[in-house]
């Protein structure tokens, strides 16, 4: 079908914002945008902002036997603060995903650079190749692991049936570097994604020009390559850095006493212990640690960046 | 010097290293169904036999069956919920300028990185306040919001992918908005709601941390994997299902990339 531009075509981009006309126009057009967007903005709202703001009341409540206590009290804050082991869960959960999360950038970035200059043909087949597994379910992801890692998993059994070892290497399981391991991998297309998307937006002709005027390949990567890529890593690090914090799948099936994370702590307080509002504080601190650590990185990613380029 | 000589050139180093991340990525996953078909209800080397045994076990097991029937019922309902939101979502964001669009964006993408604990307990707290028992359906109302974000993602390269001015021309040639959205639009689209639905099924059958919140006494299947964990009786069995719902959905994806490759391909080329 062949189809000309009418004349109402180019709608209100043709016309200049001060214009009234196009004022109006453009309030219209905001309005039918809007209208579309409506029930997607009602429904996160209904489920995302509301839950979070009862979340936030109900950090300042009490539990009293199977009920709440509902008068305002910052006691589960002081109590947060005072006992040791509610900071050292959160400071051991941001640094095991900090760990997670450097290992997957700094692992992922070459494959990223891989699919973004040197796969011509097959580029699709290769993107698809990575996400697939995440699609896959993450509890089934993580299992895999505790079969690889087990006393009797893949590779102890492996390594005792070449004759390598005599006993099961015990750390592989039940410890922090199994949860590292295992949440690098599981997190590993949500590196590649951001990193390969701005690895593809690099103009190749700078490259070129970097080579013409005598940059060897180090000096070509680390003057143009990585500075432009540096958006993409910076989304990369806080796609996998923020959701991995409050993990606790993984923590339980293959940390161990040393490798339980602030999640498991929050998931306690909603079952076994059976105190909500101590659940909720302690939710509360993570998200606002969370936020505070992702803002100042990328502050300080944004500020570097500047200074290179 | 003419062309990219240096970016051409292949890089042998490159090309291992590549071949070697994704034996990583899928060795470990792939464990599960070799397994799966190990006579040793101990999951080591050396295999000791092959066996369709835990297979055939799981056939007659009633709460697998539930389990899968839970998730099938929330899957089918989350996909189609999500993905019509999904649509008029992905339309005003790609067909109008909104003002704040940024932020509003961010927001519908904010399930992707905060972390599920977090919606997961919130919800939970929002619904338990209100009086509503947990169910099936409050399952389902927390993967309608992990979903969201999936479908809205899925779609805006379709709805970029095609001219505007061919949704004009059909207003200009007097159909109402609704018909010119029936007519034209879904017509166009359709490939990437297809995608949208495997996807935000596949999503939702995998999904378990909301479900571990917001189920009541009917476990969806991850839920019903979770609880067998702790059995070491169980594990071959629970390996044969892992190795299903993996068949399952790697199918699923594939044929939702499938059906959205065209839209894929632009977006990929825009870049």
């Amino acid at each position: 079908m062949s189809i000309t531009n009418g004349p109402m075509s180019d709608d209100a981009t043709g016309l200049p914002k001060t214009s009234r006309l196009g004022a109006l126009l453009q309030r219209s057009e905001a309005a039918r945008g809007f209208s579309l967007l409506s029930p997607t903005l009602f429904i996160m709202t209904v489920g995302i902002l509301v839950p979070i703001g009862i979340l936030v009341v109900m950090s300042f409540w009490t539990q009293v036997g199977f009920g709440f206590d509902t008068t305002a009290t910052t006691a589960n804050y002081q109590m947060a603060a005072e006992r040791p082991i509610y900071g050292a869960l959160l400071r051991r959960s941001l640094w095991m995903s900090g760990m997670a999360t450097m290992a997957t950038v700094i692992l992922s970035y070459p494959m990223a650079y891989f699919v973004a200059f040197h796969v011509h043909r097959n580029k699709m087949m290769w993107i698809v190749l990575i996400t697939l597994p995440f699609w896959t379910s993450y509890l089934l992801r993580v299992f895999a692991w505790k079969v690889v890692l087990g006393y009797q998993g893949v590779i102890n059994s492996a390594l005792m049936n070449l004759g390598l070892i005599e006993a099961p290497l015990e750390f592989l399981l039940y410890s922090q570097s199994a949860v590292v391991i295992t949440l690098a991998h599981a997190w590993a297309a949500f590196a590649i994604l951001p990193m390969y998307v701005s690895l593809e937006k690099i103009d190749k002709s700078l490259l070129e020009a970097a080579t013409d005027l005598g940059d060897g390949p180090i000096a070509r990567f680390l003057r143009i390559t990585l500075p432009l890529s540096l958006p993409g890593v910076i989304s990369a690090s806080l796609l996998i850095f923020i959701p991995t914090t409050g993990d606790y799948i993984t923590p339980t099936l293959l940390g161990g006493p040393d490798g339980a994370m602030i999640g498991n702590l929050i998931q306690k307080q909603f079952g076994a212990v059976n105190n909500w509002p101590m659940g909720a504080t302690l939710s509360i601190i993570l998200m606002l640690s969370i936020g505070a650590i992702a803002l100042s990185f990328m502050l300080i990613a944004n500020f570097v960046r500047k200074r290179i380029s | 010097m003419s062309g990219h000589s240096y970016i051409k050139r292949p890089n042998r180093p490159l090309q291992f290293y590549a071949a070697l991340f994704l034996v990583v990525l899928y060795l470990p996953i792939l464990f599960l169904p070799l397994f799966s078909f190990n006579t040793s209800i101990y999951v080591k080397f050396p295999l000791t036999g092959f066996t369709f045994r835990w297979y055939v076990e799981l056939m007659d097991r009633e709460p697998v069956w539930a389990a899968l029937m839970n998730s099938l019922r929330v899957g089918i309902t989350t996909s189609i919920i999500s993905t019509g939101f999904g649509v008029f979502a992905a339309k005003a964001i790609t067909r109008y300028r909104l003002p704040g669009k940024g932020p509003l964006i961010g927001f519908i993408m904010l399930p992707l990185v905060v972390p599920g604990i977090i919606f997961g307990v919130a919800l939970l707290v929002l619904i338990s306040r209100m009086g509503i028992q947990l169910s099936l359906v409050t399952v389902t109302v927390g993967h309608v919001i992990v979903c969201l974000p999936f479908a809205i993602a899925t779609m805006i390269p379709r709805f970029e992918g095609f001219d505007p001015s061919v949704e004009e021309a059909s207003a200009d040639l007097g159909e109402n908005a609704w018909w010119t959205f029936w007519r034209v639009t879904f017509p166009m689209v359709f490939p990437g709601i297809l995608a949208s639905l495997l996807l935000t099924f596949t999503v939702s059958f995998d999904e378990f941390i909301m479900a571990f919140f917001l189920s009541g006494t009917d476990p969806t299947l991850p839920m019903y994997i979770w609880s067998q964990l702790r059995f070491p009786k169980e594990f071959p069995s629970i390996l044969a299902l892992a190795s299903i719902i993996l068949v399952v959905s790697f199918a699923l994806v594939f044929l939702g990339q499938w059906l959205n490759r065209d839209a894929q391909a632009t977006d990929l080329n825009s870049e």
